[in-house]
């Protein structure tokens, strides 16, 4: 016996190393056919790693404090060695984040991932993905630019909305009467301690979730059912490590070039990753021209826009943003349809879902922008004389994106479907 | 009852209790944590109220106030500008400030205690962004009937002069008139009525 096997013995006996190693790595069984829509969960973990990492290093010598923020953040900019390389791969990192998130979620709606028996893969992902915004939400106002400033008051508004205890909740939210530095002050613990932990923990459950159920892939056929009878290995299985770990190394590497591209040739990215209006100091004084979240939350922002007040109350808007991202939740269970992936699912299903993109891409685009931005409708029209037409445009999308999930149950139940294959095909 | 059976209900009471007694310990706990996260000492003073001189203000012209961190606008009206507040009233979503927008004591036609001059916060109530104030009447880019008034750049809602909103704008009430009163001819205090103080 080797020193090196008799250290390992010598742990195992004590902490089960070399099982947990087997369990979700060497002896993990992914079905063999996973395509390119499988590299997104390998790279949001990378990107978690490198916020965590960056995250470190720009708290070194970030100032968590109203008069010296924004300053602080200039320091790392200029004056730290490296510190601007360190800052731009967080920014950059942020929103890379959402990519790769975003592609991971609709790897999901394209094969039933989300479906019995992952619910809860899918539950707690999504958990995952409300932290990430939280996350990004606050670290957003921690540079204390202009656009930090004004999107934390509008979003921290938009609690004052809520009936009867809405003022009260802002309040508390804030700590003060306005966005002010007891606002940056908690948002910074929430930034770095409260929520790195919950998000940390949660890809913790989603991977042990993941890995109790079993991987879809793009076939949605259960691999777990024809298993070798000597071994009890699935026929269609391989082992995570090697074949998987060396495919997401490939990933991995596409990535960081394209990361790096960002970060070295086009850190701000047009100002769709760090805008323009964040370089000015924030002043409670002066609201900027235009006010746009960044491009990720854009979506939400739209259909907030769109839905007009009620009563006097901005509630309704507030609550169907809330509702967008919320009913993700329920997908498990509005898919009637008998076959998980959308290679054997019908024309129905597949319109439904290009709609759906399209919507998102429109309510993003329209969220970036003013509700000007493509004019009004002519004085003289009926009903629509003067209104924008770019709200008219997100009020359609905005119902077709919760048609979408709402009528799931009942177009997934009549549409047809191809038979599912017993194997994953090549 | 012999010493190896289980008394289950006897478990499930003690389960019960100790989870109640618990849970109380739990808010209990919770209270001093939720808590200091609502305004300090120190924010609630700075949010005390403000003494503004106000005699000095030119007809037609705007002040800028901070109180509690926000814009208070004090604008000298013109007479001009009074007459327009009238013209306006079927261009309103709430032409007679039935919302409660105002103290009652400014629930009247000009919103304000003395019709001269305009005391509102300067926060729209969409979504709490600065309008910008535009006196200019019948200015081209807000489409020539233009009154003036106050124009939000952010989601283009528009208040008249008085601080009322006018229709199909996103933003739903009226600006707020923050609680104040008039120390002396000159001096108005705001953030504070007769009623406090």
């Amino acid at each position: 016996m080797s020193q090196v096997e008799a250290v390992r013995g010598w742990i195992d006996q004590r902490f089960p190393l070399t099982a947990m190693w087997k369990e979700h790595i060497s002896e993990y069984y992914a079905p063999k056919n996973f395509n390119f829509w499988y590299y997104f969960g390998s790279l949001a973990l990378l990107v978690l790693v490198l916020q965590i990492l960056t995250g470190i290093f720009l708290t070194m010598n970030y100032k968590p404090d109203a008069a010296n923020a924004f300053a602080s953040v200039e320091y790392i900019m200029r004056d730290v060695s490296f510190g601007w390389l360190i800052r731009y791969m967080h920014s950059t990192g942020a929103s890379m984040f959402f990519v790769v998130v975003y592609l991971h979620m609709f790897r999901a709606l394209l094969y039933g991932s989300f479906r019995a028996p992952r619910e809860l893969v899918w539950l707690v992902g999504l958990g995952i993905y409300l932290g990430l915004m939280a996350e990004a939400f606050m670290g957003y106002l921690l540079p204390w630019g202009q656009m930090s400033y004004w999107g934390a008051q509008v979003i921290v508004n938009l609690f004052s909305a809520v009936p009867f205890v809405g003022p009260d909740l802002s309040l508390w939210i804030r700590g003060d009467y306005v966005v002010s530095d007891a606002t940056l002050n908690r948002f910074f613990a929430f930034h770095v301690i409260a929520l790195p932990i919950v998000l940390l923990g949660l890809v913790v459950v989603h991977i042990i979730a993941l890995h109790e159920v079993g991987s879809n892939n793009p076939d949605g056929v259960d691999i777990k059912k024809i298993k070798d009878p000597a071994t009890g290995i699935p026929k269609d299985g391989i082992p995570f490590h090697p074949y998987y770990t060396v495919k997401d190394l490939v990933g991995v590497s596409v990535f960081l070039i394209l990361f790096s591209a960002i970060i070295f040739f086009a850190p701000e990215m047009g100002g769709y990753f760090l805008e323009a209006n964040n370089f000015i100091p924030a002043d409670p004084l002066k609201t900027p021209e235009h006010i746009a979240p960044v491009w990720y939350f854009t979506p939400y922002y739209s259909i907030l826009r769109a839905v007009p007040p009620l009563f006097g109350s901005q509630f309704p808007g507030v609550a169907a943003m809330g509702a967008a991202v919320v009913i993700f939740a329920a997908l498990p269970w509005l898919d009637r349809s008998p076959v998980r992936s959308i290679r054997y699912k019908g024309p129905v299903f597949k319109r439904w879902l290009a709609a759906f993109v399209v919507v998102f891409v429109i309510l993003g685009y329209l969220g970036i922008k003013p509700t000007g931005v493509w004019g009004t409708f002519p004085a003289g029209l009926p009903l629509l004389g003067g209104a924008p037409v770019a709200t008219l445009v997100a009020q359609v999308c905005t119902l077709v994106y919760f048609a979408f999930f709402l009528l799931m149950p009942w177009y997934t139940a009549r549409d047809t479907f191809k038979p599912v294959p017993e194997r994953v095909t090549a | 009852m012999s010493q190896d059976q289980v008394d289950t209900s006897k478990r499930r009471f003690l389960l019960a209790a100790t989870g109640a007694v618990g849970g109380v310990a739990a808010a209990g706990v919770a209270i001093p944590f939720v808590g200091s996260m609502l305004p300090s000492a120190k924010a609630k003073a700075a949010g005390a109220p403000i003494e503004v001189d106000v005699s000095k203000l030119e007809p037609g012209a705007q002040l800028t106030v901070e109180w509690r961190g926000k814009p208070v606008w004090i604008v000298r009206r013109t007479p001009e500008m009074i007459a327009q507040l009238d013209q306006n009233a079927d261009k309103l979503s709430d032409p007679g400030s039935e919302a409660q927008q105002q103290p009652e004591y400014c629930k009247n036609k000009t919103r304000s205690l003395k019709p001269e001059y305009l005391v509102v916060v300067g926060v729209c109530t969409h979504l709490g962004c600065s309008p910008t104030f535009r006196a200019d009447k019948g200015a081209a880019d807000l489409g020539g009937d233009w009154p003036g008034g106050y124009y939000c750049p952010c989601h283009g809602s528009r208040f008249d002069l008085a601080g009322r909103v006018f229709k199909n704008v996103p933003a739903p009430v009226n600006l707020v008139v923050p609680p104040h009163r008039y120390v002396s001819d000159a001096v108005l205090l705001v953030g504070a009525d007769s009623k406090e103080s």
